[in-house]
């Protein structure tokens, strides 16, 4: 635990290809737990409002009630989130971290459980200074539940839909709702085409007005006569936002089979 | 490797987002399993996006979408390399006529020295209170209500005929299964202090117990003492012993005396069977924590003594049948050569 720090975690597949995941800090970490704490206490807070009416029935129910409610909401909330949510609870949510195994591979109940089971140990002798400390030395920014849980906190890594959301713009693709026509755009057009495209849209800025309006215009025809949309779908676009309705549709394949 | 970079992403990126897709709906449901097609197409789609990995590590541009395809990959190699034996339905029969009482077994040495170590405790603790009667309420300090002479406090809870706790039962039991399963959780954690940690609390709840049984033996109230603790001491004990004995299984994974494989190997070993040790302890003890706040509190002339004592030798016996013999031979010697391998 006391060898050299890094801020990557390495895997190497079996087929030998290596891929790097960021590792988080001791200090988003603590802030992600400070908020998961303020959720515990929320919860709790909800909770004791709606055990308050046992006390109708028994007073006794309800001091019994809460008291168990506490406890396993304090334990069981950073296990069931971890597992519901593939290592993330609302804090790490929010910071954007993510608890993996260390083998890159997936986690396994058991590795949940005693990752948090093992903040009690972390947490000595106050405000989780064993914890961090370990955190802080170990090489993978680990902390005791987490070396013993063979686990560690990522910063989770935006996958492709920001590049999408560059090309889109982020509007509503009245395209959508003609699959049939999108299917024949992704036979026709070319990956030459759909690359060309693409440029044209992700530099936008470098171009010259009038040149640019003139090769959206030259796409956006070439694009018409390859798939017509009905004129509900394409009323009011420019040539700009065709483009990238169709670039959408290329790109954002959807009919990804059916799992289970 | 000479590549037009542009083509490459164009004809790329669509495998690449069907596999996104593919992972976010499994990553959304966990029980979820892939039927023999789907599977087919997600493992041809992961190791076309390794082999873009591996393209585009020798390409110096474009950095962002290598950055995104490595998390892409990962993600995938998580699930592709599922490290889980099989998906199993939660079958709580099973786990508690085999799994628990046979993993308990699988490392009955951690018990025999959890044991071993709350006894030196008590034994401690009897002697030190022999030889120096002063130390008492130092030792008990957390403890007021046993500080005092032990026959007066029989007297005062005979008398008194249980009513103390009457309409706070139900809290006080909730307040004994917590409490109680904080001390275990702790007991297992501190396995990371390469079991120094569980020992020293598995030696002072010994000193504990060591100095309250010699006080009272000594008042001549051992009957009384047995009629209290026993009826929830015989599960609740026991309880503590096991997680002390998880504490140490994860002490021994640490330190890995005489073992061949690595650290992170034997931690991955023992994990699962950690979290039983300690789930079963904390379903033992909601039995424990009833029994001591309904039954536990009531003495003669209400509850005869030998009424209790006898229960609770009943509970220590059936505890001993239950995680001695249990599911003795269903798959138990699988299950340990598992642990092993």
């Amino acid at each position: 635990m006391s060898e050299a720090r890094t801020n990557a975690l390495v895997i190497r597949t079996p087929e030998g290809v290596s891929f790097t995941l960021p590792l988080a800090g001791p200090v988003t970490r603590f802030f992600a737990f400070f908020i998961d704490l303020l959720v515990i206490g929320a919860l709790t807070t909800l909770a004791n409002v709606l055990i308050g009416f046992l006390g109708i029935i028994s007073p006794d129910l309800m001091s019994a009630a809460m008291i168990v409610m506490y406890f396993v909401v304090s334990i069981g909330y950073g296990m069931a989130l971890e597992w519901h949510w593939r290592g993330q609870t609302i804090g790490k949510r929010v910071f954007k971290l993510r608890v993996v195994d260390e083998g890159g591979l997936r986690l396994k109940f058991s590795q949940i459980v005693i990752r948090n089971l093992l903040r009690f140990v972390d947490a000595l002798p106050a405000f989780y200074l064993l914890g961090g400390l370990a955190c802080f030395f170990s090489r993978k920014s680990q902390r005791l539940g987490d070396y013993a849980a063979n686990t560690a906190v990522i910063r989770s890594r935006p996958t492709f839909d920001h590049v999408l959301a560059d090309v889109t713009a982020g509007k509503y693709n009245s395209f959508r709702d003609y699959p049939h026509l999108e299917a024949r755009l992704r036979q026709r057009v070319s990956a030459e085409e759909a690359a060309l495209a693409t440029r044209v849209i992700l530099r936008r800025d470098q171009l010259e007005d009038e040149r640019r309006v003139e090769l959206n215009k030259e796409l956006a025809d070439y694009f018409r006569s390859v798939a017509e949309f009905p004129e509900e779908a394409t009323f009011g676009l420019t040539d700009e936002q065709y483009i990238r309705n169709v670039l959408d549709s290329l790109y954002k394949t959807k009919e990804t089979p059916k799992a289970g | 490797m000479i590549m037009d970079l542009q083509r490459f992403l164009a004809a790329e990126r669509p495998y690449w987002n069907e596999l996104e897709a593919m992972i976010s709906n499994m990553e959304q449901e966990v029980e979820r399993v892939l039927d023999l097609r789907s599977a087919k197409r997600f493992h041809y789609l992961y190791q076309r996006a390794q082999a873009d990995l591996a393209k585009l590590s020798s390409f110096p541009a474009e950095p962002r979408v290598r950055r995104d395809l490595e998390s892409l990959v990962a993600r995938a190699y998580a699930e592709i390399h599922e490290s889980r034996d099989k998906r199993t339905r939660l079958a709580p029969l099973v786990w508690i006529t085999r799994t628990f009482p046979q993993t308990f077994r699988r490392h009955a040495w951690a018990f025999a020295l959890s044991l071993a170590v709350t006894l030196a405790g008590s034994s401690f603790g009897a002697f030190v209170l022999y030889i120096e009667p002063g130390v008492k309420s130092t030792i008990l300090a957390p403890f007021p209500h046993l500080h005092g002479d032990p026959s007066e406090r029989v007297k005062h809870e005979e008398k008194e005929g249980g009513e103390r706790l009457a309409g706070h039962m139900g809290g006080f039991s909730a307040s004994l299964w917590t409490n109680n399963t904080r001390v275990s959780i702790m007991a297992l954690a501190l396995g990371m202090t390469y079991g120094i940690g569980t020992i020293l609390l598995l030696f002072h709840n010994g000193v504990i117990l060591g100095v309250v049984g010699l006080d009272y033996v000594l008042a001549g109230e051992g009957k009384f003492l047995a009629g209290w603790l026993l009826p929830h001491g015989s599960v609740e004990i026991p309880c503590i012993l096991i997680a002390g004995q998880a504490g140490l299984v994860l002490a021994r994974a640490l330190i890995g005396w005489g073992a061949s494989e690595s650290v992170k190997t034997r931690l991955r070993q023992i994990g699962p069977d950690l979290v039983t040790l300690i789930a079963g302890v904390a379903i033992l003890l909601v039995w424990a924590g009833f029994v001591e706040a309904f039954f536990s509190q009531y003495h003669e002339p209400v509850l005869p003594y030998s009424v209790k004592i006898f229960f609770g030798l009943c509970e220590l016996f059936m505890l001993f049948l239950y995680l001695g013999f249990t599911g003795r031979g269903k798959g138990e010697s699988l299950a340990e050569e598992k642990t092993r391998s």
